[in-house]
């Protein structure tokens, strides 16, 4: 296999593991005004997330960075054609962030309340806009023959990428629904599972029918198996819910986004970036990848530190495992 | 098109005013990591509890400020793409295997062992709570190295081809682009800068209490701690940016005779170093300066008798080199900005030295105005920080990389100004209110002192553990 394949896969998995962890710490944010009956309450959801919604974050940072690496041309055509969506998802994750840090810092609810509204806008606009923008790239933008995008910002908005936002914003938030059961204990246990329940339905629907788009209008034999796993996996993962065996529902619905992320990389391969108007622009691996000795410095790199990264990410989760409760907070506060 | 709705200008001011901004959190995030790892390991050998008391105190300023390093970080990883299209094709090859690494290594190192060190100190033993904040330090320090490394191939750009037939540069030694020159010199300069800022903040927080005459068994040795590592930083930044003026003249002599605005070409006593001008703003004409003879020629040669190239040498060099065009930096900017840059780090470094001289042997300075400077004495080191940058990057212009692309070419060609205008206003709007919020806060923190020592459990006789929840 060629280098150029084997990053266009990485980067793959370089946003698997982006929206498998930050899936879950967005859904949880959105899920403020749905399980959040008072402060506790919502102390109990933030503190779920508090020590790894960075860490979880940094994936984007590296999927980006590692993209601009091994793809420069895939880089510059997206992040410049996507501009405003971008400019939204950043300024989300701006107040995002600090709304995480800073919102326990005063006790005025006065002051709670504006953060907490932060924290959900702030997880809900990218986990809308990142699957408008990769439902985009699988459908193909116009693009010059420069590979620059020379469509517009509504062009954006099309049905089949807007279909395909609603999708990851509803699987982030069952995603995270599912991870506050697992990572909760008491009534609020409860309630998300229930909860869960509920958007899972939801989410079944609306992504059944996008994978089922996808495999339709962009997808080959490959694109078809990751769907359809996919759509197991969604479904196995409500079932488990249904049961109340957490630990499988959240495996199965982490397993579900991997799948999706697959199932439009693959429907993508050899191209990274379609051009809608003429095929003879559009970005493939071959012409938007890096050079040979490049790619071979990126991969001794991931060789070297991916065993690291995992085994301290794991540790990290593995010390953090206890689950938060209600009283964990007001024991915290005496 | 209408002259503000300009893509260039306006990318300019954009990755000009957020790249500052972010500059402002980076240095306190690197230097504080620092000191709070230094008062944590003095806690964990000695048990007292003042040094337990001061790693609280400083991690919670600390982590106040490294929420805004990290939200502004990612905007800088994104905007290359979204302004500098161009240059991102141009020299992803190159650059981006960097900027790649510091996430791999750097990021991913800092951002998991901070939550750890936040929210571990009831879940680990001692030993590796303490090794958690050690790694995030080594985090943020690597992340600083890798990012010079890229930002050194834009000054001094070596280790690659040009393919012509895809219009790029490409990567040819990875080895070499890690150890440019200007890497190795900036890097040290930076990196102590950044102590310079974190002990300035530790000597105004530490001298405000001690003013007022309250905590003074953690806040004096807070302070002597702070203005040692302030004389000690200063002195070896001031070492490295001797070394970096040396890399530097190699790289780019025009920047150097703009930070002289020094237009004809000088040897030996003639490259003189201008402390002060009077003078029209683009040097032409001279009213008043004063000089020190010889010292430019040591800074750029480190010879007595150098020769210094003066600014309309250079400029017709270039023409012969790279074409007509107008290859001068902006001369006030980069006169002013490299004095500022000195002048202000150098009053910082003042400050502590003639602190410790008047805290010497167990003495407390009586009189208000001593300790005023000391607490307004805080900017010095931050400002000087952002004015080197400012030199640094404005003193390479018209180039992008240096000698390679212009910045006017490196340009997303299809963002319009419109969209850009957009994403000015919105990070403006959203860094300003945000700075308001985090200097509040932190003021805030410092108002509140340290948190009284842990009073031990009358049965076991143990302190009690710490839990932090959000
Ligand atoms: C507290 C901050 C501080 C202080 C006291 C100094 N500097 Fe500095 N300087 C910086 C903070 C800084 C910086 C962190 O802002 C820069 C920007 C780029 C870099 O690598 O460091 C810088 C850049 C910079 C450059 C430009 C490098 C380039 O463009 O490639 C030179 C030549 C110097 N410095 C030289 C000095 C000298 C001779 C100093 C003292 C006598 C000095 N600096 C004090
Ligand atoms: C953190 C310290 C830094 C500061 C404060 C800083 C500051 C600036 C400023 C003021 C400009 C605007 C210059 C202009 O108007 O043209 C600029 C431009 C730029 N800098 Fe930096 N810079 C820093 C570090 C870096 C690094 C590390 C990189 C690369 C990795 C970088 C890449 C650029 C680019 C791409 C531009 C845009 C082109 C230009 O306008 O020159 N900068 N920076
Ligand atoms: C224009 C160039 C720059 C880019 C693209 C950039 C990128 C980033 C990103 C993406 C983050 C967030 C990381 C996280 O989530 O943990 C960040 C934070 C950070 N950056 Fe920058 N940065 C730039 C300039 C610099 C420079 C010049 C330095 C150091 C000398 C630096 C040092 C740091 C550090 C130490 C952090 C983490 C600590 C903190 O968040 O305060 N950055 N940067």
């Amino acid at each position: 296999m060629e280098l150029n394949i084997l990053w266009f896969w990485i980067i793959a998995a370089m946003f698997i593991g982006y929206f498998v962890l930050d899936g879950f710490d967005f859904g949880v944010g959105m899920s403020l005004p749905f399980l959040g009956r008072d402060d506790t309450d919502r102390r109990v959801l933030i503190n779920t997330i508090g020590p790894v919604w960075d860490l979880n974050e940094t994936w984007v940072i590296v999927a980006g960075a590692s993209l601009f690496a091994a793809f420069p041309e895939w880089y510059a055509t997206m992040f410049s054609g996507f501009y405003l969506a971008l400019l939204l998802i950043l300024l989300a994750l701006i107040v995002r962030g600090v709304s995480f840090e800073y919102r326990h810092q005063r006790p005025e609810s006065e002051w709670k309340k504006w953060f907490d509204a932060m924290i959900v806008v702030g997880s809900a606009v990218p986990a809308l806009l990142w699957g408008v923008a990769f439902a985009n790239v699988v459908q193909g933008v116009p693009l010059d023959a420069g590979h620059n995008f020379s469509g517009s910002f509504f062009d954006l908005l099309n049905p089949y990428a807007l279909l395909g936002g609603l999708t990851t914003l509803l699987l982030f938030f069952t995603h995270g629904i599912v991870f506050v059961s697992l990572k909760t204990e008491g009534d609020i246990r409860e309630r998300a599972r229930k909860l869960a329940v509920q958007s899972g339905f939801v989410t079944i629907l609306v992504a059944a029918s996008f994978l089922l788009w996808t495999v339709l209008a962009f997808g080959s034999l490959f694109t078809a198996v990751f769907a359809a796993l996919a759509a197991v996996a969604l479904i196995g993962s409500f079932l488990f819910n249904l049961r109340g065996s957490e630990g499988w529902a959240f495996t199965l619905m982490a397993a579900t986004i991997g799948l999706a992320v697959l199932t439009l990389f693959s429907s993508l391969f050899p191209d990274v970036m379609p051009a809608s108007n003429d095929a003879a622009n559009s970005l493939t691996i071959a012409n938007a990848s890096s050079t040979p000795y490049t790619l071979q410095v990126m991969s001794w790199t991931a060789l070297i530190a991916a065993p690291v990264i995992f085994l301290y990410q794991g540790w990290t989760y593995w010390v953090l495992r206890k689950r938060v409760s209600r009283s964990t907070i007001e024991a915290a506060a005496h | 098109m209408n002259e503000w709705l300009d893509p260039l200008l306006l990318s300019r001011w954009q990755f000009g005013l957020t790249t500052v901004y972010h500059f402002l959190f980076v240095p306190l995030t690197i230097g504080l990591s620092l000191t709070v790892a230094i008062f944590q390991s003095a806690w964990v050998r000695t048990d007292k509890a003042k040094y337990l008391q001061l790693t609280h105190f400083f991690g919670k300023i600390f982590l106040i400020n490294f929420a805004m390093g990290v939200v502004t970080g990612i905007v800088q990883e994104f905007q290359f793409g979204m302004n500098w299209s161009t240059y991102s094709r141009f020299v992803g090859d190159v650059f981006g295997a960097p900027l790649a690494f510091e996430g791999i290594v750097a990021f991913f190192l800092e951002a998991t062992f901070i939550g750890l060190w936040i929210f571990g100190w009831d879940k680990l033993p001692r030993g590796l709570h303490l090794a958690t904040i050690w790694l995030t330090t080594v985090g943020s320090i690597a992340s600083a190295y890798f990012i010079l490394a890229a930002n050194a191939f834009m000054q001094n750009p070596i280790a690659f081809r040009i393919n012509e037939a895809r219009g790029r540069a490409e990567l040819t030694d990875i080895g070499e682009l890690l150890t440019n020159p200007i890497a190795l010199a900036s890097f040290p300069h930076t990196i102590f800068a950044c102590f310079m800022v974190s002990s300035g903040l530790i000597i105004s927080v530490a001298a405000w209490h001690l003013y007022r005459k309250q905590h003074a068994d953690t806040m004096r040795p807070a302070l002597k701690f702070g203005m040692w590592m302030m004389v000690i930083s200063g002195a070896l930044t001031t070492f490295f940016g001797d070394s970096l003026s040396l890399a530097m003249t190699a790289a780019q002599p025009m920047k150097m005779a703009a930070a002289e605005a020094m237009y004809q070409t000088a040897t030996g006593a003639h490259a003189s170093f201008s402390l002060f001008t009077l003078g029209t703003p683009d040097g032409v004409s001279e009213l008043f300066s004063v000089r020190i003879p010889y010292l430019l020629s040591f800074l750029s040669t480190h010879t007595l008798d150098g020769t210094v190239e003066g600014i309309n040498n250079l400029q017709s060099q270039y023409v012969q080199l790279y074409g007509p065009g107008d290859y001068t930096p902006t001369i006030w900017i980069t006169y002013w900005a490299f004095r500022w840059m000195i002048g202000l780090g150098i009053a910082h470094i003042l400050v502590a030295v003639v602190g410790l001289w008047l805290t010497r042997g167990g003495r407390t300075p009586a009189a208000a105005w001593v300790w005023k400077v000391a607490i307004w004495s805080f900017p010095f080191s931050l400002a000087s920080m952002s004015v080197g940058w400012i030199f640094t990057e404005m003193g390479r212009q018209p180039w992008l990389v240096f000698g390679l692309l212009k910045t006017e070419s490196g340009v997303s060609p299809n963002v319009s100004g419109l969209e850009i205008l957009i994403s000015l206003v919105a990070f403006t709007l959203i860094y300003g209110v945000l700075a308001v919020v985090e200097f509040r806060l932190i003021l805030r923190a410092v108002r509140q002192g340290p948190e009284d020592a842990p009073v031990p459990d009358s049965l076991t006789g143990e302190a009690p553990q710490r839990v932090t929840v959000y």
